[in-house]
């Protein structure tokens, strides 16, 4: 187990090292977002009956920030290996396939944690908050990072480039994540888009979440827990299948 | 005993390129062994194939007598590979480098042999450095050490001394020996076939992906080399009996090749019955690099 620990060990520092791009600059982001949309929108839109729309809007952007920097910690640090060539470090020593896949997505998930505990202590700045379900609230917040992470490390395996990297990342991840009802609640939203909401997984996370602050949701947390937990166990599956058939890794 | 390195029939094909065809290859614990070849041969497939960085086509290789796939761990454990390309990881310093490859092998503290290995690469003032701001020689003196922090029985180092300076190229190379002395494995490439042929006791040629040859380097250099001879004449011409002798000619000067020392009389006599003096010659030494083109199939 010492391979893996000093992998995830190494994985932390490595964000740690870059830490005003790696956590505080997400954190700035989000904050700007939480700041602008609760200005807009405060006066005009209530989500849930007693819940204020900047009170509802703070999960759903620590959500955002976990999941986008969970993905952003294991495909990184993934691509720049491969391109620098330093992945012979990894794969020279006797690390099995799954050492490799715990700790990169084990540091996925501190980096996703401390970004979002970051942005969810600034936020009680603009709202008040309380959790309700805070069980609900770490399941869905660690199966959420979890599941990036994996992602991340799937997309590092297939890219064969920087480019590729970033397309993955503005063409799916982006998306997913803005039209997952981090703004809004689906039910807000025409039959057509809310029926297509229900396909995106980023939906359940991040719904699932914010039943743990309000003990309300769009759709039963349970049911979304299953979900994310199916798509979890999927990608996990494949993650692993990938590495250890040494996918784009070893020629 | 066993083989420290035993590559049997192995083969490698990336699409329509046959880049192995069928290496067999033993190497004995305790040898310095060089694996030479021009760029392109498949010394780097094959070293990638031992590392477990590629997977053989066909065919098994074992390191200390653990299969490489089937027995990857323990494989890995006995082998240090300093790659050929220059990588380092821009985030770390030297030392956590270090420190983070011995836990990739299993080993927490290990501080003291860094330590040492630090010194003896003269790294020791450069152990806090961030590797991205070190030299090219320096990098490829934290590889050496990256190979080095587990010990290993077997240590493969794939073109080690490329952008070391000369200094430097020597006290890599006394620390190499005395790993060998102490009882490591050692096999190299390096296109530095001096290097080579001063160091290794065994020599293993590749040509296109096959073993063209594989012999002790005293017996490569007297079945292959063959001396080579350089004679200036007065009057500026060759008698006919000697033209099968003529490799080339350049800047006034014959080059002859001989099979040995002893031909070279029979030569001298021939110039004298021909009425044609020797105003300078050059007898040069049989080297590895003679053998190598050679072999390579191209003219010395």
């Amino acid at each position: 187990m010492t391979g893996l620990w000093t992998l995830f060990y190494k994985e932390l520092l490595r964000f740690w090292k870059v830490s005003l791009q790696t956590v505080l600059s997400p954190l700035v982001t989000t904050l700007l977002y939480l700041l602008i949309f609760s200005h807009v929108l405060a006066a005009h839109v209530q989500v849930y009956p007693g819940v204020g729309y900047t009170s509802f809007l703070i999960p759903g952007l620590v959500m955002m920030a976990m999941l986008q920097n969970a993905y952003a910690n294991s495909s990184s640090s993934l691509i720049q290996s491969k391109m620098a060539g330093n992945i012979v470090f990894l794969l020279l020593p006797p690390l099995a396939y799954w050492e490799f896949f715990a700790a990169y997505v084990a540091a996925a998930v501190v980096r996703g944690l401390v970004v979002g505990i970051g942005v969810g202590l600034a936020g009680l700045w603009f709202a008040p908050m309380a959790v309700v379900h805070p069980l609900w609230l770490v399941l869905f917040a660690l199966a959420g990072c979890a599941m990036l992470g994996m992602l991340g490390i799937i997309t590092a395996l297939w890219a064969a480039s920087y480019d590729q990297m970033a397309a993955v990342q503005n063409f799916l991840i982006m998306p997913l994540t803005f039209l997952s009802g981090v703004f809004y609640s689906i039910h807000s939203l025409p039959p057509f888009w809310q029926a297509l909401s229900r396909y995106n997984p980023f939906f359940y996370m991040i719904d699932g979440f914010r039943y743990g602050f309000f003990g309300m949701s769009d759709v039963s947390p349970a049911l979304g827990l299953s979900i994310v937990g199916g798509c979890c166990l999927a990608l996990s599956l494949t993650t692993l299948a990938l590495l250890k058939s040494g996918y784009k890794l070893r020629n | 005993m066993t083989p420290a390195l035993e590559i049997h029939e192995v083969h490698k094909r990336f699409g329509r390129l046959h880049a192995l065809r069928g290496v067999n290859l033993a190497v004995e614990q305790g040898e310095f062994f060089a694996l030479l070849g021009p760029n392109g041969a498949g010394k780097t497939t094959l070293i990638n194939i031992l590392a477990g960085l590629s997977r053989a086509t066909q065919g098994r290789c074992e390191v200390m007598g653990h299969d490489v796939v089937a027995d990857y761990r323990n494989a890995r454990r006995s082998l240090g590979v300093v790659p050929q390309e220059l990588v380092y990881d821009a985030f770390f310093t030297v030392r956590e480098m270090l420190r983070f490859q011995s836990g990739y092998f299993g080993i927490r503290r290990n501080d003291a042999w860094i330590d040492e290995l630090l010194h003896h690469l003269a790294l020791t003032d450069k152990a806090d450095t961030p590797t991205r701001t070190l030299s090219g020689g320096m990098k490829r003196r934290v590889l050496v050490a990256q190979a080095l922090v587990h010990k290993p029985p077997v240590i493969v180092l794939d073109e080690p001394t490329a952008g070391v300076d000369v200094e430097l190229r020597q006290n890599l190379w006394e620390f190499i020996r005395r790993l060998n002395r102490d009882g490591h494995t050692i096999v190299l490439t390096t296109h530095y076939l001096d290097e080579a042929e001063t160091l290794c006791r065994r020599v293993a040629m590749l040509k296109q992906g096959q073993v063209v040859a594989l012999d002790t380097t005293r017996n490569l250099l007297s079945a292959h080399a063959a001396t080579q001879v350089r004679l200036q004449l007065d009057p500026h011409r060759l008698p006919d009996a000697l033209r099968p002798l003529l490799a080339g000619e350049a800047a006034g000067f014959f080059n002859l090749v001989l099979d040995d020392y002893a031909a070279l009389e029979g030569v001298l006599t021939t110039l004298r019955e021909a009425n044609v003096a020797v105003t300078e010659l050059e007898v040069a030494k049989p080297d590895l690099e003679t053998v190598f083109l050679q072999l390579m199939g191209k003219t010395t």
